[in-house]
């Protein structure tokens, strides 16, 4: 058996989503292949080929692959899964895009998202925003699947795999590149971070929300992330969001902050180690799932934190 | 321009799912059906583009049981033209789906397909790519901005770091995500004036698509519940326990 796993990368570093994808593959079996796309990536190989567990990291250099469109992976990854019984890729933006159209051409039936893995042919995932854990048996030949990165460790470095060139599939395509927007900032990316401070909407602005939320977050290392509530109200940016429809998070530590606790947002954070919820509302839901919840007002207590950490 | 919208009748998002106690799925009984929220917003964005003139047409299309009529209604009443019903009582995966949605464009040669890049049932986040993979269209996945100038399609996406924005050329595929719109409630007379839209009635032998299963459910359980920790007093307990747990 063979597995092919999707590297997530921005040419530079490879995301942390790609070992936690490996050690989901490992849980399935068989040699597993790294696939790393981009543009001026070396790094990015190398960095794959010091994962543990990885035989041999495949390596395309292309202009199309800069930016891992879909219909330029599409081309490249279809005609290589003729040597691999599974194709893996994290859940992230990049493997939500491109997998489907991969699992389509071969006429499979992709498992999004899974959280758990028994056997080689039998998988778990949530469903209903995590409301309910479904156990699915798939019956094609070759599986393709995304990962939930906060359901598996990163596999450990300690490899020493081959870096292999290969060509990249031949365009034109029918998409382009046209501009990217990135948040600059120091703090850690939210999916990897070990601790989040996330705000909602009783922050009441986006001039309150950095004031509150940003000191804390800087004192703790943590990244930022918001409610959903918190990101329409336009308190915070869109990518901020955890939640159902946002990002999945589980940190060490998470520190909601006048978060009332939606089942859209406690779908994306509740399997966080520890739980803090500060709210005035002691009827506020988020309080269920807190280990350590303060009824009280945020606007006085997270301040008098951010000075007593 | 002519659109074509895929809509998925599924539980209302303000119901709590509750799962069946044979853990073969979720209770549907007497619960509460609504348009799935992304494929609103997938209505609304082509309702806009035919209000801004950019298009001529709009087709909805749904696979589900007789009572996807309604959804199909909400979105005649929202604005769209005409719709079409692929009537079936089974559940229907992504890729058969897709296959099926591949045929009715076909049929329906149009320009554009918007979809929800999710249903808040099965979560699989897969259909919309399938079909551009199935058509050799290119595609523009949970969009926040669409925007066509000059043959060209410009989707600016939503994806992990921030925005990214490509150009898609000819027939394309665009998935919505939560910011592109806020979808309109339809009016009264609106309602009324879209019980008069004509709905084609169809069955999925219509288009020659094998939709059987390829996932077999083992079971559907419960998620482990977390239990409620503790209520601390002020700030300084908070820090203390946090200290405790070696979380700080």
């Amino acid at each position: 058996m063979a597995v092919l796993v999707i590297a997530d990368h921005d040419n530079s570093a490879l995301s942390d989503a790609t070992a936690k994808t490996v050690t989901a593959a490992g849980k399935f079996g068989g040699d597993i292949d790294v696939l790393v796309a981009g543009k001026g990536a070396g790094d990015v190989a190398a960095a794959a080929a010091k994962i543990s567990g990885v035989h041999k990291v495949l390596h395309v250099d292309g202009d199309a692959y800069e930016h891992q469109l879909a219909e330029a992976m599409e081309a490249l990854i279809v005609p290589m899964m003729g040597g691999y019984d599974a194709l893996f890729a994290p859940a992230t933006t990049m493997g939500k895009n491109v997998t489907p159209r991969i699992a389509a051409k071969l006429d499979v039936m992709q498992l999004s998202d899974i959280t758990g893995i028994e056997g080689a042919d039998t998988f778990e995932r949530p469903i209903y925003a995590g409301n309910a854990i479904m156990t699915v048996t798939s019956s094609d030949a070759k599986k393709v699947v995304t990962v939930r990165g906060t359901a598996f460790d990163a596999a450990p470095e300690g490899g020493s795999a081959a870096v292999e060139s290969v060509d990249p599939a031949a365009g034109p395509f029918k998409s382009e590149f046209v501009s990217e927007e990135m948040v600059e900032s120091d703090r850690p990316e939210l999916t990897a971070a070990k601790r989040v401070v996330s705000g909602g909407r009783a922050l009441g602005s986006s001039e309150e929300f950095d004031r509150i939320i940003n000191p804390l977050a800087d004192k703790l290392g943590a990244a930022v992330g918001a409610s959903r509530a918190a990101v329409d109200a336009g308190y915070a940016p869109n990518d901020y969001q955890v939640g159902q429809t946002g990002k999945i998070v589980a940190p060490e530590l998470y520190v909601a902050v006048g978060i009332s606790g939606a089942i859209q947002h406690l779908a994306g954070m509740k399997d966080s180690k520890i739980i803090v919820a500060i709210n005035k509302d002691e009827e506020a839901p988020i309080f269920q799932v807190a280990d350590y919840g303060l009824v009280a007002d945020l606007f006085d207590a997270v301040p008098e934190l951010t000075g007593a950490l | 321009m002519k659109v074509l919208v895929p809509v998925k009748r599924v539980i209302d998002y303000n119901v709590k799912v509750r799962v069946k106690s044979d853990q073969s799925g979720v209770d549907l009984a007497n619960v509460k059906m609504s348009m799935n929220p992304f494929d609103e917003i997938s209505v609304e964005e082509a309702v806009r583009m035919k209000e801004a003139g950019t298009v001529t047409e709009i087709v909805v299309v749904s696979i589900g049981p007789q009572q996807a009529q309604e959804t199909i209604r909400t979105a005649l009443a929202m604005g769209a033209d005409r719709g079409i019903l692929i009537k079936t009582d089974d559940m229907v995966e992504p890729l058969a789906v897709a296959k099926v949605l591949a045929k009715v464009v076909e049929e329906e040669t149009p320009d554009m397909v918007i979809l929800g890049k999710q249903a808040i049932d099965d979560d699989a986040n897969q259909t919309g790519q399938m079909l551009g993979a199935l058509l050799g269209w290119p595609q523009g996945t949970f969009a926040s901005e669409v925007k066509s100038d000059g043959g060209k399609v410009h989707v600016t996406r939503e994806i992990d770091g921030g925005l990214q924005t490509v150009a898609l050329e000819g027939s394309a595929i665009v998935t919505t995500d939560l910011r592109l719109n806020e979808p309109r409630y339809a009016s009264l007379p609106n309602i009324m004036k879209a019980k008069k839209k004509p709905i084609d009635m169809k069955a999925p032998e219509d288009y020659g698509v094998d939709l059987s299963p390829r996932l077999t459910i083992v079971k559907v359980t419960e998620p482990p519940v977390r239990e409620a920790g503790e209520k601390v007093e002020d700030v300084s307990t908070l820090v203390g326990k946090l200290k405790t747990a070696g979380a700080v």
